[in-house]
């Protein structure tokens, strides 16, 4: 009778272990991980991406919809082309990337959850913090998890990765970013594209 | 004013600012991501031209006040 409790405690811990959500880091040694930028005005448009991604995630494969997690990016990392352009997008008139460093995204809840093998689209709310300004904002989500598929990536590691991809728009002037100035060659809407992976070792 | 033309239109005419970096795009062929690096590359843009046609305008000119006369 013991040993029945034993291997049936056994295998319900092993079975909780499997069940448990994991946690996957945003830093990425490959440098691939970025988010994209784009401002379309009338008189200019202004393409540029950032690299510096950091983060955690916690995952569950069986229940996608319970995801959460944070993403920072620095904003200094933040390139554009040309190099005045960028000098005056982290001055402190514009992003003011010397008062606020980070430029973060944190999941509250997922909505409208649909998974299809190892691939969940969702609709993500959380709260986007720009330029010390945190407002509530909704983003469709596409979540890819890649089982043991870290060591393929980096080598002599075993483990997951998740891909999240996601587009949405939000405007400077919500986050006090010079409102209503010079819209007609910094556009007030400004696109959004996150293409990030995860790593989560074993 | 000709060699300055000739310059931006070989450059790729860029009719956007001058850049000092491009961003080339990366596949990482697990994930599927494309990632972005920024590679450092003098593309002249209009800035550039409208520089070197004022200069080239101001250096006529002036040829024209300091000219020798000749004997």
């Amino acid at each position: 009778m013991k040993t029945y409790l034993t291997v049936l405690s056994l295998i319900t811990m092993a079975g909780m272990a499997l069940a448990a959500p994991q946690t996957f880091d945003f830093k990425d040694p490959k440098g691939i991980n970025n988010a994209g930028f784009k401002l379309d005005a009338p008189l200019e448009s202004i393409n540029g991406s950032a690299s510096g991604v950091s983060g955690t995630v916690l995952f569950d494969p069986e229940n996608p919809g319970a995801t959460k997690g944070k993403i920072t990016l620095a904003t200094a990392s933040l390139m554009v082309p040309n190099p005045m352009q960028r000098q005056h997008m982290l001055s402190d008139k514009w992003l003011d990337a010397a008062k606020f460093p980070e430029i973060s995204f944190e999941s509250k809840e997922f909505k409208n959850v649909q998974t299809t093998g190892d691939t969940t689209t969702a609709e993500v709310t959380g709260t986007f913090t720009l330029k010390g300004v945190s407002k509530e904002l909704t983003a469709p989500v596409k979540l890819t998890y890649l089982k043991d598929k870290l060591g393929d990536r980096v080598p002599n590691q075993k483990g997951d990765l998740l891909v999240i991809r996601s587009n949405f728009t939000i405007k400077r002037s919500d986050f006090n970013i010079m409102p209503g100035q010079f819209e007609d060659k910094v556009s007030d809407s400004i696109e959004l594209t996150l293409s990030i992976a995860g790593a989560s070792p074993k | 004013m000709v060699g300055s033309i000739a310059f931006w239109v070989a450059a790729g005419a860029n009719r956007g600012w001058t850049k000092t970096r491009v961003p080339t795009k990366v596949m990482d062929t697990v994930t599927g991501l494309e990632g972005i690096e920024w590679q450092d590359k003098f593309v002249p843009g209009v800035d550039f031209l409208a520089a070197a046609l004022l200069g080239a305008g101001l250096l006529a000119g002036v040829s024209f006040l300091v000219r020798t006369k000749s004997k």
